[in-house]
């Protein structure tokens, strides 16, 4: 079976891809002395702490839960002492959470890992593949929600709530995604290359689970050699016949679930719906790994891949435990001397800029971008039409502004301003500069505390 | 080293944008009306050149006046310069310049800043100033003249739109001179050769979009054909090429959405034709623009997209 290619089905827009650190291997950042652990990490439900100041908490341990669904516990990233609990600003979701810190005792001493089976060789990927199939469903959901991962892709969806679809939805397609279509960012690329057995074993464990027909393994074209070697693993591992490896044209934003469903097997998502009502699950290259290692290993996510890029003397990718302060990050990669900068978590597009490199690495943190100023000022919309021409959602993107601006918020929602996913491309391509993302996050929220 | 937080900017997110501003593209549209000028300078010689000269300043001077007026910040960001050439190229070539400067006056002045500026005006200047003109002079605006380039003394004559119009020679040939610009008409009309080299200019830089031309000159060779008059001298007559590359298609009084820009597009050819064949004016361009300008509120409104995952029941 050889490499297939689609194309995009959807509008959006072609970026510069400044991919600058797609050839840098991951590096390992050293432990933060300080973690910080906001206590919600996830879409969903926060979690409570059940470790108190003054615990001593081993690499690894379970130190919030909750028994709500829609959430994932969150494990101590360093060994040490729990010191204090404070507040800390999510700059993402702007809501002040709970938080503690953990002082690191530098032994980075780990729980006992369970393990369902233990595994002699991962490199003989016949032999695991065999002893996955035997494990249930039940189990595989249970290891999965118990080492908290969340979708790592940026959206931090839970990922056991993601694999357990209602009985009524029948899913018949499993999209791997390693699209990665932000500018610069390059931890997918980068965990698909280091870590292409992990990514495709725990791509194998959830089909154990959801038992789909098609398996996809979607990447851009800007990534050939991640390609060339996911496929090349594809049949190493005899999948060929049940694995298609799908080559999509770079055009931005084909990682989101819904431009990509389309692209990939023509189905759209209805409005307010999920993947699941068109019967697909899309899970990213980065959650399929952590699911290996939470599966075979009994290891729970307490670190991510973060590419560290922009105005850096040394931008890379970093492996860098949950909790470490972002200043760390940006004092590992060097930054350049520059007048004014923005600060941001994620990548240009969907990121958010920062005024507080206190805030720790989170779960949903996939980039950290050190970027200049961008000039200009907003001016009068000339009714250019290029947000409606660039919109993958088909919406009309200049009608957010003019009503948010006047506090009409119906007329937001006759022109279906939740189904905007606020990938930014209207934005971009604006010869009036306008922040039109900017309003319609207003629009959305004024649209939301109405109810 | 921490970060200083005094050089720390925050916005929203997009943190990229491709930067082809609004007076980049304005000035895209200046270079492609370069080519009609050209023209109209080229066959209707110096007067066109003073008439260009004081629309565009006339234009650009009452922006700025008025602006300061209202204490509001003054962008140079090329759409007076649009509006005074393209209100330049609907005028007769002989039209003396104070009428020039007092149509340009009332473009920017009542029909674009009048509304709230750029952006908010709903009739296209260009032609708001020109039917404020054809009111207000309607002989100055109805005198036309032979081509005769730099060559002073020109003869009166009759638009090939004019009841009056003659032509020695053979079809092909009127054809030709109407394809290339030597007839009588207003400055910039005349050419559509030029017209079109413009509008591909726009188009290949995807400043315009196809739809509104192609479906505008499209219903107006259509119509035509149907009520038995030529299509061919029907769409090459008058100020169809210009109106349907150059004044159409201005963004902010033309719909957004693709099937907007067809009925938009659609609607003009009808008018067009309609007030052409019924109307007591022989040329209707203007005039349907200027109608179907006031429709593209409405077009926006009832002919919104359906959205991506759109489906029929959520609507009811």
């Amino acid at each position: 079976m050889s490499i297939i290619k689609k194309r995009s089905a959807f509008a959006g827009v072609k970026l510069p891809e400044n991919k600058i650190t797609e050839e840098e291997p991951v590096e390992k950042i050293s432990l933060p002395q300080v973690a910080v652990i906001p206590v919600q990490q996830n879409i969903g439900a926060p979690c409570e702490f059940i470790v108190k100041r003054g615990d001593t908490v081993k690499t690894g341990q379970k130190i919030a839960d909750t028994d709500k669904f829609v959430s994932a516990p969150i494990h101590a990233p360093v060994s040490g002492k729990v010191s204090r609990n404070k507040q800390v600003l999510n700059p993402v979701s702007g809501a002040v959470v709970e938080a503690l810190t953990i002082e690191s005792d530098g032994q980075d001493e780990w729980i006992d890992m369970e393990v369902i089976q233990k595994i002699a060789d991962i490199d003989d990927l016949r032999q695991v593949l065999a002893m996955i199939e035997k494990i249930p469903a039940k189990d595989i959901l249970g290891k999965v929600r118990e080492a908290g991962l969340v979708g790592l892709g940026g959206a931090a969806f839970p990922t056991h709530v993601k694999l357990s679809p209602p009985p009524e939805k029948k899913i018949d397609t499993f999209i791997l995604n390693g699209c990665e279509c932000e500018p610069f960012i390059t931890s997918d690329h980068r965990v698909m290359l280091e870590f292409g057995r992990h990514i495709l074993l725990g791509m194998f464990i959830i089909s154990q689970v959801l038992k789909p027909e098609n398996l996809y393994i979607a990447i851009e074209d800007n990534k050939p050699d991640a390609i060339e070697y996911m496929h090349r693993l594809v049949v190493e591992m005899g999948l060929e016949d049940k694995v298609d490896v799908v080559s999509l044209p770079s055009r931005y934003p084909m990682g989101a679930e819904k431009t990509l469903i389309k692209s990939l097997v023509g189905r759209e998502v209805p409005m307010g719906g999920l993947p699941m009502d068109v019967g697909v699950v899309v899970n990213n290259v980065a959650t399929c790994k952590s699911v290996a290692e939470a599966v075979l290993e009994g290891k729970p996510l307490v670190e991510k891949i973060i590419t560290v890029t922009g105005a850096f003397q040394k931008p890379k990718n970093l492996l860098a435990r949950i909790g470490t302060p972002v200043s760390e990050l940006v004092d590992y990669c060097v930054l350049q001397d520059r007048d004014k900068y923005h600060v941001i978590l994620g990548g240009p597009m969907m990121g958010v800029a920062i005024n507080d490199t206190g805030y720790p690495v989170t779960k949903g943190l996939n980039c950290v971008l050190i970027k200049q100023g961008k000039a200009g000022r907003e001016q009068n919309c000339i009714k250019c039409a290029r947000c409606v021409a660039a919109c993958p959602m088909d919406l009309m993107p200049l009608m957010y502004p003019k009503y948010v601006k006047k506090g009409r918020h119906e007329e937001c929602k006759q022109y279906y301003i939740s189904n905007c996913i606020e990938c930014g491309s209207c934005a971009y391509v604006c010869p009036a500069n306008i922040p039109i993302v900017g309003y319609i996050k207003t629009g959305k929220k004024k649209i939301a505390d109405k109810k | 080293m921490d970060i200083d937080k005094d050089k720390i900017l925050i916005s929203h997110s997009p943190h990229l944008w491709k930067g082809f501003s609004t007076t980049k593209l304005m000035y895209m549209v200046v270079i492609a009306l370069l080519l009609p000028m050209g023209a109209g300078i080229y066959f209707f010689g110096l007067s066109a050149v003073y008439i260009i000269l004081a629309s565009v300043i006339t234009c650009f001077l009452t922006e700025l006046a008025i602006k300061k007026f209202r204490k509001k910040q003054f962008v140079n960001d090329g759409s007076a310069v649009i509006t005074g050439i393209l209100f330049a190229l609907v005028l007769p070539p002989r039209m003396p310049i104070w009428m020039v400067v007092v149509g340009a006056i009332f473009a920017i002045a009542v029909v674009k800043e009048a509304f709230g500026g750029l952006g908010h005006n709903i009739f296209n200047p260009a032609l708001g100033g020109r039917a404020f003109l054809a009111v207000s002079f309607p002989q100055q605006m109805t005198t036309w003249v032979a081509p005769s380039g730099f060559n002073a003394d020109a003869v009166t004559t009759a638009t090939p739109l004019g009841q009056s119009f003659a032509h020695e020679g053979s079809k092909a040939s009127l054809y030709w001179d109407m394809f290339i610009g030597n007839t009588g008409g207003s400055i910039g009309e005349t050419s559509a050769l030029l017209i079109i080299l413009g509008g591909i200019f726009l188009l290949a830089f995807r400043i315009i979009e196809w739809r509104i031309p192609v479906f505008y000159i499209g219903t107006v060779a259509l119509l035509s054909y149907v009520f038995g008059s030529d299509p061919l001298f029907s769409i090459l007559a008058g100020g169809l090429m210009i109106g349907a590359f150059f004044m159409a298609t201005d963004y902010v009084t033309s719909p957004t959405t693709s099937n907007g820009k067809i009925i938009f597009g659609v609607g003009l050819g009808l008018l067009t034709v309609l007030i052409r064949r019924f109307g007591a004016l022989p040329e209707g361009v203007a005039y349907s623009i200027l109608i179907m300008n006031a429709f593209t509120p409405l077009i926006d409104k009832y002919l919104k997209r359906k959205p991506f995952g759109f489906q029929k029941k959520e609507a009811a």
